[in-house]
């Protein structure tokens, strides 16, 4: 492969960042007008929501599951492990349910949508649709985008209380903690603002994986080559604007919250 | 002027008889740094065939893409039924190209959709209802001949099966303009006649203005020198008639390196003197 100059990579950044940009603007606008597809939307709903419940329900119990047991050792040596009802519903409403859910649902679905774009785009089915005269951006983008949004905020609750379920069994089972005290600790430890900051974030993290994923695949080019190359591109890119993104929202919600 | 204002417009000059159905004026395009197209300029008048003929790569099927707005130009202006589409928004072409349909080089037909979903497409998007979008969708599938396999997802199909529910897609709802793009691309003599009868009966049965882009000089020349018959099918027409056995209505465009090597008739381009032009059709 020729290696680009630093003028002609710094060119390109420059036009896919103003291209990802228009693609976000112009979902967005669309959702305030017709024609809406409310069949596909609820079609990528099942595909991306219910889908991804298995996958979902498995992290968030076993990462409540390893929570419990790595936060014990060290509770122990301060005699607070009661307290580890507290630090897991803190740990996975907070940072580690959304996150995770996130990370999870890209890897599945940023790259589903990459793939599935880019094959139509190499086959030329999104020309055939523009020459049809429906436009992509309705048809395919802003119904991923709504369904990935609304989907993934249900989700992170999914993995939220499977976690500190999962922290509970560890917590009785095998810390030997009474269970009735460990779900009271767990509750008493969220505050309001715990539960929106939580809560917020999967809304950043579903529209990143959706436009991520559409705008790899829109852009593919190379044939079945380029679509391996544009999955792969949705599922880093959209992995790490969720974590940086995180990182934002949390310290956003700390200002406003302050804590 | 707003979208339903320059919708209602179109639908007016749709109407007008006058004027070519396509026009191209020294139309310009470059991908990179390389000028796929450059200054090209030809017109089609209504009911007309324009065959594109050329090398591989030489630009014809973005020609066909500028002609339907699925492209922009760099420069210079392109007019379908009197419309300037290089300067239209992308929501007013959507109103334009449902009086257009194009058949794509490897048919385009989306694969998570049945034959006749497909067929219907346009029909579901313009809200038909389901027993009138079925009828049409039968009617169509007759005029291809394959009603049989409206059931079928396009992975069941063969090449020439899925060229001609491309075909069917195409001409459902009565389009004033049919691109065609190579639709004998990649297919067997025996089913690139096929489909070149289908191109020919829409031609002579509907009278509907086409681009039909090939490689393949043959199938050019059948549709010059053929008309379809609706008991024989395709016959070659009369050399003692008043036309001389060639159809006056299909027209040649030759490309070669971006730009135009020749536009004219048929009996113009067998007697080209032009010496690439001979050698290419030699």
């Amino acid at each position: 492969m020729p290696f680009k100059s630093p003028e002609e990579y710094a060119k390109q950044t420059i036009a896919a960042v103003q291209e990802y940009s228009i693609l976000c603007w112009t979902a967005i606008t669309d959702l305030f007008s017709a024609p809406r597809y409310w069949a596909d939307i609820f079609t990528q709903m099942d595909s991306i929501g219910v889908g991804s419940m298995p996958i979902i329900i498995l992290t968030g119990f076993f990462t409540g599951c390893v929570l419990a047991l790595q936060s014990a050792t060290a509770l122990t040596e301060f005699g607070a492990v009661s307290k580890t009802g507290s630090l897991v519903s803190l740990s996975m409403v907070k940072e580690l349910g959304p996150v995770l859910t996130g990370l999870m649902v890209s890897g599945r679905n940023a790259a589903g949508m990459a793939s599935e774009l880019g094959s139509m785009k190499v086959t030329e089915q999104i020309d055939a649709m523009r020459a049809l005269g429906t436009d992509p951006m309705r048809k395919l983008v802003v119904p991923r985008l709504v369904a990935t949004v609304f989907m993934l905020f249900f989700l992170t609750i999914i993995a939220d209380a499977f976690g500190i379920g999962g922290g509970a069994l560890m917590s009785v089972a095998i810390l030997g903690l009474n269970g009735s005290s460990y779900l009271h600790d767990s509750y008493r430890g969220l505050v309001h603002g715990d539960i929106v900051q939580g809560l917020t974030k999967p809304l950043f993290s579903g529209f990143i994986i959706a436009t991520v994923g559409c705008y790899c695949g829109l852009k593919t080019t190379g044939g079945t080559q380029g679509v391996g190359r544009a999955t792969t591109q949705a599922v880093v890119v959209s992995s790490v604007f969720i974590i940086i993104v995180d990182l934002l929202v949390t310290r956003m919600m700390i200002g406003i919250f302050g804590s | 002027m707003g979208d339903a204002e320059r919708a209602a417009t179109a639908e007016i000059d749709l109407k007008g008889e006058s004027g070519p159905i396509v026009e191209f004026k020294d139309v310009t395009i470059t991908f990179d740094v390389k000028p796929v197209l450059e200054g090209i300029s030809f017109a089609v008048e209504r009911a007309q065939t324009l065959i594109i003929l050329g090398p591989a790569g030489c630009g014809k099927s973005v020609l066909l893409k500028l002609a339907n707005g699925l492209l922009r130009p760099d420069s210079g202006s392109i007019r379908i039924f009197g419309q300037e589409i290089t300067t239209m928004r992308e929501r007013e072409l959507f109103a334009l190209r449902a009086h257009i349909g194009m058949v794509f080089q490897e048919s385009a037909l989306f694969d998570s959709l049945t034959v006749e979903d497909n067929v219907a497409y346009r029909l579901h998007e313009e809200r038909v209802s389901e027993d009138e979008a079925h009828n049409r969708v039968v009617e169509a599938l007759k005029f291809v001949e394959l009603e049989q396999a409206i059931e079928k997802f396009p992975a069941e199909l063969s090449g020439g099966m899925r060229r001609r529910v491309s075909i069917a897609r195409a001409i459902i709802t009565g389009p004033d303009l049919i691109l065609y793009d190579s639709p004998t691309g990649g297919l067997d003599p025996i089913t690139s006649t096929t489909i070149i009868e289908l191109v020919m009966k829409q031609r002579d049965v509907s009278h509907t203005t086409s681009l039909v882009v090939t490689h393949r000089l043959q199938d050019a020349f059948t549709m010059a020198t053929h008309r379809f018959d609706a008991e024989k099918g395709m016959v070659p027409l009369p050399k003692d008639g008043p036309d001389r056995g060639i159809d006056t209505g299909t027209k040649f465009l030759v490309l070669n390196e971006g730009g135009i090597k020749f536009h004219g008739t048929t009996e113009e381009l067998v007697r080209s003197e032009d010496p690439w032009i001979k050698e290419y059709l030699g």
